[in-house]
């Protein structure tokens, strides 16, 4: 089966985003599809690479990069959510004249409409959040 | 391309969270593909229809007009749950767009009849 799973909520704060990549991880590992992974609302926090948890607590954000590294998994970060809380690329430093990026390896920035295209790929997609 | 029934359900009071503004935002973009979009609100989420939002004191962007014009993209399917209203007082009167008022029960096989569910 064909999966599409969207994360709206930040990491540690909320469960949401745990939950999701252990299902996501459940779900290649019983051999499905994931079309996409796709961050709204404070979802986008997950992809800051700048994260630094204590040692001893699990990295929420080096977990999803190792994923896609691992799978070539899509994960798409929401541009206009992202803009909102200060997650940047290289294009997004640029257009809006910011001196620095942290965008997480394995994630990348793009369009509400990746969501939208990942509800009509899938044969099922499922919603993480409060 | 594929038409889907996506289905946007609104849980949140307007400005507390910012659930229901960025509902909006993908609503819009819903619209935009062409997919058969509808919307249910449930719960506080029937505060983002009320008339007459105030923001000035909270200095954040009032964004009732967009449920207005949610006509102009074509999405007019709008349902809200009869029981969170009374809960709250309100009566369909009360609100800036034209809903259809419906049971829990409806809004339930509603859904179900869904091929997308996005909840906010």
């Amino acid at each position: 089966m064909k999966f599409a799973i969207q994360v709206n909520e930040g990491p540690y704060t909320h469960q949401a985003s745990d939950s999701a990549y252990h299902f996501t991880k459940a779900v290649l590992a019983a051999g499905h599809e994931v079309f996409r992974v796709f961050f709204y609302h404070d979802g986008v926090n997950n992809a800051t690479r700048l994260t630094t948890p204590p040692q001893d607590d699990r990295n929420i954000v080096n977990r999803w990069s190792k994923l896609a590294q691992g799978s070539e998994l899509d994960l798409v970060v929401c541009v206009a959510a992202a803009q909102r809380r200060g997650i940047v690329d290289d294009g997004e430093a640029k257009r809006n004249g910011k001196d620095a990026t942290n965008l997480a390896p394995g994630f990348r920035i793009s369009g509400l409409g990746q969501l939208i295209e990942a509800g009509i790929q899938a044969d099922r997609l499922v919603v993480f959040g409060d | 391309m594929t038409t889907k029934k996506f289905m946007f359900v609104n849980r949140k009071a307007p400005y507390g969270t910012i659930y229901a503004l960025e509902s909006l935002e993908v609503v819009l973009i819903g619209a935009a593909f062409e997919q058969d979009v509808s919307m249910a609100f449930i719960d506080d989420g029937v505060y983002q229809l009320k008339k007459g939002h105030q923001t000035k004191g909270i200095e954040m962007k009032a964004f009732e007009k967009t449920y207005g014009a949610l006509e102009d993209y074509d999405v007019n399917k709008l349902y809200v749950d009869e029981q969170s209203l009374a809960a709250r007082g309100l009566t369909a009167d009360d609100l800036c767009v034209p809903v259809e008022v419906m049971s829990r029960a409806a809004i339930g096989q509603l859904m179900a009849e869904q091929d997308v569910l996005l909840s906010f």
